[in-house]
């Protein structure tokens, strides 16, 4: 599937449609809330879902990589958790930017940025351990231990905690949806638009990861070879 | 073999106690280590609100705990892992390590929840609530940094890398905590107590089976 051609035209198309339906779409009018900003759902969004996509697919990785210890499947889940740090810092980012218009300040110390900050701080303590070491044998397999065990416990207590508590965001405690988003401030029209645009931003990121892994077997291929 | 690697087990923890013992390096060394930081809290403070003195048991539990689990798997050097590999296995040896710190964690949980209550003063309510929640959290805690230790023993560079590794990831156990800790200085219930509690537990089973399943990758070299 990563050699053919068609899901990149794909990706292309969908994400061509979310950029120009994503200004243009008709939003619901919220007494007042929201206004325009709300599309940033389009955007904000579908980062967290490539991201969490490619920590699940880096964590596959690593435990294959434990399983096989082939080099290969190393370099899969570092360039796997690459890209999900990159579309998770993006998140934040355009996340600190809605937050700044819709609760007047970037960062609010919400339960959400907040299991969000410490997901990025995971993973960059994830590339930090990697750069600790020189056995590359000793490497891989130390970080494939540690990128399973960090994901083990991260993901239930994003997935779970800010359920429990109180959040500005949708779908905490008291207030309504999943934490993707609330299903009463979004229209049909929005979810025409919402649905294609993370299947493409999901398909750009494994894209981009492709690209990566792609480079990084011909940089060691070569470095072989020396 | 299940008796067989039950006795292993036993026969590590006990070594490890012995080693304490005749050493008394790790448990005075800690103690003090808790003394200290409580009393320097105490001359900064004097007798702090509930939240404050909630947030500040658990902080110092952290750092407790990250003084008294890294030092660990630092005794142990190569040529005797050798040895304890070739007579007890990966498997025993980090069930061991790991019933050893939560033993030792659990002690220290308790020792600083006394000079608390000595020099901060005691807002607690519940106070046999708060020795429960305190030993849950010191067995959270001593398993995720055992874990964590023996990942950095292998990448050598010890204290810095736990402090990096251990941090981000013992945050949200340390939120959770926070907040059930929460129940013992008022008599009113909270409500979703018990499924934090829950929670807590499971994360707990999750640590203790990932490191029987991960620890052999560690381990040989």
């Amino acid at each position: 599937m990563i050699r053919k051609n068609w899901w990149k035209l794909l990706c292309f198309a969908l994400l061509m449609y979310t950029c120009i339906m994503g200004f243009m779409v008709k939003i619901p009018v919220l007494d007042g809330r929201m206004q325009q900003s709300i599309r940033n759902l389009f955007f904000h969004v579908p980062m967290w879902f490539a991201m969490q996509t490619l920590f699940c697919i880096s964590v596959f990785y690593a435990v294959r990589f434990l399983r096989s210890q082939n080099p290969v499947d190393d370099y899969y889940s570092l360039e796997f958790a690459r890209t999900g740090l990159v579309f998770g810092i993006l998140g934040i980012v355009t996340g600190a930017i809605w937050a700044n218009y819709q609760w007047g300040k970037p960062w609010s110390g919400d339960p959400k940025q907040n299991g969000a900050a410490i997901a990025l701080l995971i993973y960059m303590a994830y590339f930090v351990l990697r750069g600790s070491m020189n056995d590359l044998d000793k490497r891989s397999r130390i970080s494939a231990v540690y990128n399973i065990f960090a994901f083990a416990m991260l993901f239930p207590t994003i997935w779970i905690l800010p359920r429990l508590t109180e959040s500005l965001h949708p779908g905490g405690q008291g207030s309504e949806g999943n934490p993707a988003l609330n299903p009463n401030d979004t229209s049909p029209e929005m979810e025409m638009v919402f649905l294609p645009a993370i299947i493409g931003w999901i398909l750009l990121s494994l894209w981009i990861t492709s690209l990566r892994i792609r480079l990084r077997i011909i940089t060691e291929k070569k470095l072989a070879h020396e | 073999m299940q008796s067989n690697s039950y006795r292993h087990i036993i026969t590590l923890i006990k070594k490890d106690l012995l080693l304490e013992i005749r050493q008394q390096y790790t448990f005075y060394g800690v103690l003090l280590y808790v003394a200290s930081t409580i009393f320097v809290v105490y001359l900064t403070m004097g007798e702090p609100e509930e939240t404050v003195w909630n947030a500040l048991f658990w902080v110092i539990q952290l750092f407790v705990c990250v003084n008294a689990v890294a030092k660990s798997f630092l005794q142990d050097s190569k040529g005797r892992m050798l040895y304890y590999y070739s007579i007890a296995g990966a498997r025993d040896y980090i069930l061991s390590k790991l019933i050893f710190n939560a033993l030792l964690m659990m002690s220290m949980t308790l020792l600083s929840l006394f000079v608390f209550t000595m020099l901060l003063g005691n807002p607690l309510i519940n106070i046999f609530q708060f020795i429960g929640i305190s030993l849950l959290g010191a067995l959270g805690l001593s398993f995720i940094f055992t874990f964590l230790a023996a990942i950095a023993a292998k990448a050598q560079q010890q204290a810095a890398l736990m402090a990096i590794m251990g941090f981000p990831i013992i945050i949200p156990q340390l939120l959770l905590l926070g907040k059930i800790a929460k129940s013992a200085f008022s008599s009113v219930v909270q409500a979703g107590l018990w499924q934090m509690v829950l929670l807590l537990v499971g994360l707990d089973l999750l640590i203790i089976l990932l490191a029987i399943i991960l620890f052999p990758f560690l381990w040989k070299d």
